[in-house]
């Protein structure tokens, strides 16, 4: 019986550590500026492209930390270009802001790409098969959840231990008072893109080892799982983003072996208005009354 | 500033005589084909077959007079709503007729704007029978998903597969008409079918390869867009996946051979075309279009950046030429005595002879079957099968 | 005061006169398969569509990105139960013939997809529309995606034919007589888009506007908010169900996978760009939108050579580069849109109007 199960697990852990990295930039944006990014999907694509043409170029150890930096400026510029105008804009202003810079950056990559799938380039080790038992896999599906957690766990002590990610909490907590007390509001709302793009941007590399195809809306639904995941586990919660993930990355691989593959996608949604509607805080969030 | 202006001015006005003189004598074929999109790779390869024959043939002779032949190519982008907008560009183009699509619910959609405008279309390498079934101006010039899906499950009964897993993505024709008629064929041969279908973007297939795993199949066939192809290859090649991988003539593409490379697995193809030493044709034709494709590097990377060439490419040829005998058999470059034309025309291709049966559908009976090897970056032909093989 | 009362539907049935006998003489003289006739076709659909839309997120103040899942659900019911029942064997090719055994005329289908539509809005509509803006909208785009799961799913094949194409049934051109089909959207979108005017100025419409401005406020004033809002759901949703069958009428065959999310952002962007809260701004956006898309900057897509000189930038692509551009300076520095809140007929009146204030 769990030799069966196995497989499905191991794809669902691993696939769940990826929408983790994700999930934390929208959940970390979101706990700030109540907006949800929709062009962080994109952000994760573009990351993925950055490697497909870097490496082309320059050996493995330059280009990825060149994909981590472009993918970051990336990140920034687009809160700074689409976001940072419409601060003091209606909420809805702002989403369609998101909306719009989304579109941008998908056609964008189209039009660089010519429409057309780019083969990801295949790293050392990470693509290599092993075999577990009765399953076999790329090592890269057990880096994965292992390095999630430890990136998660940095990231964590950042935020409670560093005076910006105390700013964080603070700006989370209350936008006008934290402002008054003189933080500067933009410095840490660039830092959370900056973060959640550089994690995103880690998240690409493992996603498209495991699976190595990128076109330009690839990152639509990994995005929107992400999302969900985020506000399964509460958002603005970091350990709840995480715990999200990896539970719709399994659910979801148990779903299509069960045989209901047309629904594993419409389960994340139903699952996301499940809870919104009986417990909107999530697993983990914390209780604020004009949240929903 | 003002020279520069003068100079505008000069170049667009050389320019519109330029057109003015063009546009007599000049039959416009639109070219209805993907160049983004899922199925792009293949789409670009079908467009290189025909700008080639179109370089080789750019002039036609149509009721005593030289008409020059210009392409008109849009990309219908893979998807079946914007391939609606790609056919109405073409028609107001006032294209004579149409070729393409690479693709079959691209040309389904198409085809009821060119049957609303009266233009009669060829179709390529669109296997899905209602492409011609379900449109009156929509003939076509490769066999159908009926012949090739038996073709392919003759073939799996052969290498001794008893159960099958199909896998095929939700809303593409194409791939759930060649997936049906494989299931139909297997189980006529008394094997086992497991289907499934992913949903449109899918990047992880490892579930669906579990799933053909515990069901216990031992022939996975997934006729599908090649971008989906690459996927399903390296994370089967993952998952040491021993039994062989099958699919329809969208998976002879080099995408699929840069996928396979290195890897230890089996994948076979059906295809309208094969290279054949004793067609002199054929072996013109290749020798030719490679020479064309190494001289031009924009060529080469619509190719997938080699010089391998694919069946589609083949086709389009002969569609193009097809179409040029459509055009001298009717006389005039009105697309109403086009249609007209069309059924009783006939042309002896490189694909094979070409005549159109009552609904619109070449009659051709042969598939070929080839085995990819990554490692030597081609496709080794394995067997031809045809209509009269098949009904033995 | 009371003339001008008089005059006004004159006027105005004078100008929709006009504007339908210029869209006749359109395809009178360019043909019906012209690009000029197309963009005039799909923009009139849209503009219905964005209307639609309009009257959720602009009037009432509902953030929903649910637009293309009720058009999924109007353009299927529109379709499937419009093909002739002789070709019903040739469509349905893996279901047998499918197992709906009716075939409506299609003014009936098309108020059938409207009102099917319509139902999914009440059924989804109980739940979600508790909550509010960004979880609305998550919320309503989730269902979107569920209900085209749904549609495609190969056990409800014999009634949607799963996940693939529909076709055969009445189109525009099917249904009018020659040289006159751009005429039927412009006549259903018509009908509509004057239903939803009639409505926002009525009693309801004030409501709406009222839950828009602040929601407190108008539940003070006696407003009942919940029964308000899934009204404003399911009106937009029997138009946007509407606007899905006309959608399939003018692209010939229907397919569950054009339905995605993206959809919806390409009609909130109309939206938008036409100004939240005019219903005058989301049509002519519309048109706008379709022409620009689909015509006019289609030349951004070709390869250009002026002689040897190849212009550079230009291919494949840049069309929606450029396109998504404009969007988004539209969105970050004309916010208020092309007519912000207010009518195409109010412009005139405003300043006459903002004179009256001042005397009184």
């Amino acid at each position: 019986m769990f030799d069966k199960i196995l497989p499905y697990l191991l794809a669902g852990v691993s696939v769940g550590g990826q929408y983790a990295l994700i999930a934390v930039g929208y959940t970390m944006v979101y706990g700030i500026l109540r907006l949800i990014n929709f062009a962080h999907g994109d952000i994760f694509t573009a990351a993925g492209f950055f490697m497909v043409y870097l490496v082309a170029a320059m050996p493995l150890a330059v280009s990825v930390p060149l994909v981590i930096i472009l993918t970051v400026a990336l990140g920034f510029t687009v809160e700074r270009v689409a976001y940072k105008p419409l601060r003091s804009a209606p909420r809805m202003s702002i989403m369609i802001s998101a909306i719009g810079a989304s579109y941008l950056l998908q056609n964008l990559m189209w039009y660089v790409t010519g429409g057309l799938a780019k083969q990801y380039p295949v790293l050392p080790w990470l693509s290599d098969t092993v075999s577990l038992g009765a399953a076999s896999t790329k090592v890269v599906t057990l880096v994965t959840p292992v390095l999630t957690v430890a990136l998660v766990i940095g990231l964590v002590m950042l935020i409670k231990r560093t005076k910006i990610g105390m700013a964080m909490r603070a700006v989370s907590r209350d936008f006008e008072t934290s402002q008054l007390m003189g933080i500067k509001i933009n410095s840490v709302i660039s830092m959370t893109f900056i973060i959640g793009s550089a994690l995103a941007a880690v998240g690409s590399m493992l996603y498209f080892t495991n699976y190595s195809t990128v076109t330009p809306t690839v990152g639509a639904m990994p995005g929107l799982k992400a999302f969900v995941a985020a506000v399964f586990g509460g958002i603005g919660s970091i350990p709840g983003a995480v715990i999200g993930a990896f539970i719709i990355g399994i659910c979801e691989n148990l779903i299509k072996g069960a045989g209901y593959t047309a629904f594993s996608d419409a389960f994340t949604f139903a699952l996301l208005i499940a809870i919104l509607l009986f417990k909107p805080n999530g697993l983990f969030g914390e209780k604020l009354s004009e949240k929903v | 500033m003002k020279k520069v202006f003068a100079l505008v001015v000069a170049l667009v006005l050389v320019l519109s005589f330029t057109t003015v003189a063009m546009a007599e004598d000049t039959v416009k074929i639109g070219v209805f084909e993907p160049s983004s999109g899922d199925n792009g790779a293949g789409g670009r390869q079908e467009v290189l077959g025909i700008e080639y024959a179109n370089k080789l043939k750019p002039t036609v002779e149509i009721g005593g007079k030289t008409y020059n032949v210009e392409l008109v190519v849009v990309d219908n982008q893979s998807a079946s709503d914007k391939a609606v907008t790609a056919a109405q560009s073409l028609v107001s183009d006032g294209v004579s007729i149409v070729l393409g699509s690479y693709g079959s619910g691209v040309s389904m959609a198409g085809g009821d704007v060119f049957a609303a405008a009266g233009i009669p279309a060829i179709g390529i390498s669109c296997t899905n029978p209602n492409v011609t079934l379900l449109c009156d101006y929509y003939w076509r010039i490769c066999f159908l998903d009926p012949f090739q899906g038996s073709v392919m499950a003759n073939f799996a009964a052969e290498k001794g597969c008893k159960k099958a897993y199909v896998l095929t993505m939700l809303g593409e024709d194409y791939g759930n008409g060649l997936g049906y008629y494989f299931t139909d064929a297997f189980q006529k041969l008394g094997g086992e079918v497991v289907s499934e279908t992913f949903p449109e973007g899918t990047s992880d297939f490892s579930a669906y390869l579990n799933n053909a795993v515990k069901a216990g199949c031992d022939v996975i066939f997934a006729p599908s867009a090649t971008t989906y192809a690459s996927l399903i290859i390296d994370q089967a090649a993952a998952q040491n996946i021993s039994f062989p991988l099958m699919a329809g003539d969208t998976w002879e593409n080099s995408v699929i051979l840069d996928a396979a490379k290195g890897k230890n697995i089996d994948v076979y193809v059906s295809t309208f075309f094969a290279e054949d030493e004793s067609n002199a044709a054929a072996v013109e034709f290749v020798s030719g279009f490679k020479a064309w494709l190494n001289e031009n590097s924009d060529k080469l990377t619509n190719n997938g950046g080699n010089d391998i060439v694919a069946a589609v490419s083949v086709l389009g040829y002969d569609a193009y030429n097809v179409a040029l005998a459509a055009l001298e058999a009717a006389g005039s470059v009105d697309p109403a005595d086009i249609a007209a034309a069309l059924p009783s025309v006939t042309y002896n291709g490189i694909t094979g002879s070409i005549a159109f049966d009552e609904n619109g559908d070449a009659k051709k009976d042969m598939a070929y079957i080839k085995k990819a090897d990554g490692d030597a970056g081609a496709f080794v032909f394995e067997k031809t099968q045809s209509v009269a093989e098949l009904e033995k | 005061m009371k003339k001008q009362s008089v005059a006004k539907p004159i006027v105005s049935a004078l100008v929709v006169a006009l504007i339908f006998v210029l869209a006749w003489l359109a395809e009178k003289t360019n043909g019906s398969s012209s690009m000029l006739v197309t963009v005039l076709k799909k923009g009139a659909v849209y503009a219905l569509i964005a209307v639609s839309m309009n009257l959720l997120n602009g009037f009432t103040g509902l953030f929903s990105l649910g637009q293309a899942g009720f058009m999924l659900v109007g353009a299927y019911t529109y379709a499937i139960f419009t093909i002739p029942l002789a070709k019903r064997v040739a469509v349905y090719q893996y279901y047998a013939g499918g197992c709906v055994g009716v075939e409506l005329n299609f003014v009936v289908a098309l108020i059938l997809a409207g009102v099917v539509a319509a139902l999914f809005a009440a059924l989804i509509g109980f739940p979600v529309l508790r909550l509010k803006s960004d979880y609305l909208a998550i919320a309503t785009l989730g269902f979107a995606e569920i209900i085209r799961a749904i549609v495609q799913w190969d056990s409800l094949g014999p009634v949607t034919n799963g996940s693939n194409l529909l076709k055969t049934y009445p189109t525009f051109n099917s249904i009018m007589p020659k040289d006159m089909s751009v005429l039927f959207p412009f006549i259903v979108a018509g009908v509509c888009i004057a239903l939803i005017l009639l409505l926002i100025n009525s009693t309801y419409g004030r409501a709406f506007k009222a839950i828009r401005d602040d929601e407190i406020a108008a539940e003070a004033m006696g407003v009942n908010l919940f029964h308000h809002k899934q009204m404003a759901f399911v009106i937009s949703s029997f138009f946007a169900g509407v606007g899905g069958a006309l959608l399939a009428m003018y692209q010939g065959s229907l397919q569950a996978n054009a339905f995605k999310s993206s959809m919806t952002y390409e009609i909130l962007l109309i939206v938008v760009i036409g100004g939240m809260g005019s219903v005058s701004g989301s049509v002519i956006a519309s048109f706008l939108f379709i022409a620009c898309s689909e015509w006019w900057l289609r030349f951004l897509d070709n390869t250009t050579f002026i002689g040897d000189f190849q212009i550079p930038l230009l291919g494949s692509g840049f069309r929606m580069v450029v396109f998504s551009v404009v969007i988004m300076v539209v969105v970050l520095f004309f916010r208020r849109g092309l007519m912000g809140d207010r009518e195409l007929w109010e412009l005139r009146c405003a300043p006459r109007r903002a004179n009256k204030g001042v005397k009184a």
